[in-house]
């Protein structure tokens, strides 16, 4: 990723020595490109890598150039702090997309509002825009949903008593409140409720433990590659019972990761990651097909859902800049109006009180089948 | 809990015990020969894994598994020439700076080369859902492999050290080197030789657990801090400590999970660390007489 700061900040360079007559829109990224929520910042960085070089490839916005400052948090929350820090009162950025972790851009939500600068964050939890913050929003699907789509695959599959784990990040953190708070809605009891740490490698005592609890389904709540080693670990233990896992799956890496033990779990996701199998007349097949036929001919890597988060920012961001130029406090009214935008995560309509503008149909129950993610039901 | 509960979480404990000792016997080879922790060591574990991902592209993977042992300790040699051979008599705290550096320019030297994703060997039998019963204990084929490499890793240092000539010259030179020096033994280089053995067994390490915990340019660290716990545990130099440590911090870490909210399994492995270092620094299979000629 380093070469990748670099070319970023010599094309910064020749454009402020270049653009005197239409200065260029500074953006800061938060991203976790490393570390272990590496499977979402890293596509999302690649994704801005792209478009801002194409944006700027034919002649910016609106005569702008955009200077994209990509930041590798690792996925800490610390370092996620100290960044905002340096992007807000220091580089005085335009606007920032990130961080790629719940945990990291609950860190920083204050100081965005604080400073008043436009923060779109690519996490899920719903806390990140409920309390509702003035500059910020985010484009990924709320945890709520996704736990809620789980609840009502599981009543239908006659599942009523299940193990739950999860990691101890915000993602897992604010995904287990959900699942707790929404669990006794859909009568399902939760037997067994393990938090383990995001760096684990080997989760054998915990999937041993939800075997002698004699659960229905297993339902993992995580970001990190423990939720490959979960499932790997619980088929080789003998539990055979049904696994499902969160929204945070959705990078077909974590099902080849996990290989063979991958067949068969359930999981909500946004279409982007079935793109080639949606209906041609589908409202967002147009926009997911373009961004994953150019992701793929360019990184040789399958697409992601969070590489889709970082487009659906960056291009909320350039579409309401186009509207009113570079202002900042435009700039945002324009986003919190901004109504139907088809984005990679699903319809947005963004307003005063939802600032996150999805609804539940931005997910779909997925499967692994084969080792390729396909809808449930096919 | 039930006895077959109670086997699982061994069983659990056990495999990963192994890989802790294997790193914690990596600090004594050099320890030994050099008076000096390496901290390096844990990425030499995480240089075998993805060294063998990569080979493993092109050949087969007992091959691919043969040639990033013999890679990492290449570069095991090439850290000591590079780094520590040329330093005379350096104090305890350079050496530990230096190592610490040697670690943290592998680290970014794999991010550099690999990227940051997770890689993992294919299962050496069977796949990622096979699974053996034994009673009512079920585990992976692999947990098999991992706790057999560890055996021969043991085996093969017991007759290294205990009926060979090279293995009795080691010796020699760790417990007194200008002695061994004036008996006409080759003292640097076979400090050459511990980076290399060090490395070789991490690398190997590095690959058989791979199917089972992944792979990454970061994992290293984390490794060092489990090693380093189990090598202090044994009694620093100790070999045959450090097994034993390993092992019993891999069932605690283990049966932690029993009691204890998973999240703090690692608590465990840290709070073991502290209280022998505070309470009984050398070990517990090392000696107080010992420990006390000892410089660090």
């Amino acid at each position: 990723m380093s070469a990748f700061r670099m070319l970023a900040a010599v094309a910064g360079l020749a454009v402020a020595s270049s653009a005197a007559a239409a200065g260029p829109i500074k953006v800061g990224a938060i991203l976790a490109v490393t570390g272990p929520a590496s499977f979402l910042g890293a596509p999302e960085a690649r994704t801005l890598e792209m478009l801002v070089q194409e944006v700027n490839a034919r002649g910016g916005v609106m005569g702008h150039p955009i200077d994209l400052v990509v930041k590798d948090t690792g996925a800490s929350s610390e370092k996620a702090i100290s960044f905002a820090r340096q992007l807000i009162e220091e580089d005085k950025v335009f606007a920032i997309i990130g961080p790629s972790t719940s945990g990291e851009t609950m860190a920083i939500k204050g100081l965005a509002e604080e400073g008043k600068t436009l923060l779109l964050s690519l996490a899920a939890a719903e806390v990140i825009v409920n309390p509702v913050a003035s500059h910020v929003f985010k484009v990924a699907p709320k945890d709520s949903f996704a736990a809620e789509m789980i609840f009502r695959q599981m009543k239908k599959m006659g599942i009523s008593r299940i193990g739950f784990l999860s990691s101890n990040t915000g993602f897992g953190k604010a995904g287990k409140e959900q699942v707790e708070r929404l669990a006794p809605e859909h009568g399902i009891q939760i037997a067994l409720n393990e938090v383990y740490d995001k760096a684990a490698t080997d989760l054998t005592a915990e999937v041993t433990k939800l075997k002698a609890a004699n659960v229905q389904a297993i339902l993992n709540w995580s970001i990190e590659p423990a939720q490959s080693i979960v499932i790997k670990n619980a088929r080789q233990v003998g539990l055979t019972v049904p696994i499902f896992q969160s929204h945070g799956f959705a990078n077909v890496q974590y099902a080849k990761a996990a290989g063979a033990a991958a067949e068969g779990v359930i999981f909500p996701a946004s279409r982007i990651v079935v793109a080639d199998q949606l209906a041609p007349s589908h409202p967002q097949k147009a926009v997911v097909d373009a961004y994953r036929k150019a992701y793929e001919a360019r990184f040789k890597e399958d697409v992601s859902t969070f590489g889709g988060h970082a487009w659906d920012a960056f291009m909320i961001l350039v579409k309401a800049i186009e509207q009113v130029g570079p202002d900042r406090a435009k700039v945002r009214a324009v986003v919190e109006n901004m109504k139907g935008f088809v984005g990679t995560a699903g319809v947005f309509s963004f307003s005063a009180a939802d600032h996150n503008g999805l609804d539940i149909d931005a997910f779909e129950l997925l499967t692994v089948k084969n080792g390729r993610f396909v809808p449930l039901g096919q | 809990m039930s006895l077959d509960l109670l086997l699982q979480y061994l069983v659990a404990g056990l495999t990963y015990g192994s890989i802790y000792a294997v790193v914690g016997i990596g600090f004594n080879i050099i320890y030994n020969a050099t008076g000096i922790i390496n901290f390096a060591q844990g990425e030499f574990v995480m240089l075998g894994g993805m060294l063998a991902v990569s080979f493993q592209r092109v050949v087969p993977l007992p091959l691919a598994i043969a040639g990033a042992v013999a890679a990492t300790a290449g570069v095991g040699a090439l850290v000591e020439v590079t780094f520590i051979r040329w330093l005379w008599k350096p104090s305890v705290l350079r050496m530990i700076v230096i190592t610490i550096g040697v670690s943290i320019l592998l680290r970014e030297g794999a991010l550099l080369l690999w990227g940051e994703s997770v890689r993992s060997l294919p299962y050496f039998t069977g796949d990622e859902v096979s699974s053996i019963a034994v009673g009512g204990v079920r585990f992976s084929p692999q947990v098999l492999w991992v706790l057999g490499t560890t055996g021969l890793i043991v085996a093969f240092l017991s007759v290294f050290f205990g009926h060979t000539m090279l293995g009795w010259e080691m010796r020699a030179c760790a417990s007194n080197r200008d002695a061994a020096a004036l008996c006409g033994i080759p003292t640097r280089n076979l400090v050459t030789l511990s980076f290399v053995l060090s490395a070789a067994i991490g690398a190997l390490a590095g690959c058989v657990v791979s199917p089972i915990t992944y792979t990454s340019y970061a994992v290293g660290a984390g490794l060092a801090i489990k090693g380093f716990t189990v090598a202090i545990l044994g009694g620093l130099g100790n070999s045959m400590g450090a097994v034993a440590a390993g092992l019993v911090l891999g069932v605690l870490e283990s049966l932690s999970v029993w009691v204890l909210p998973t999240a703090y399994k690692d608590t465990v492995s840290l709070t073991i660390l502290l209280a022998i270092l505070f309470m009984r620094p050398s070990g517990l299979f090392g000696s107080r007489e010992a420990s006390r000629l000892k410089e660090f």
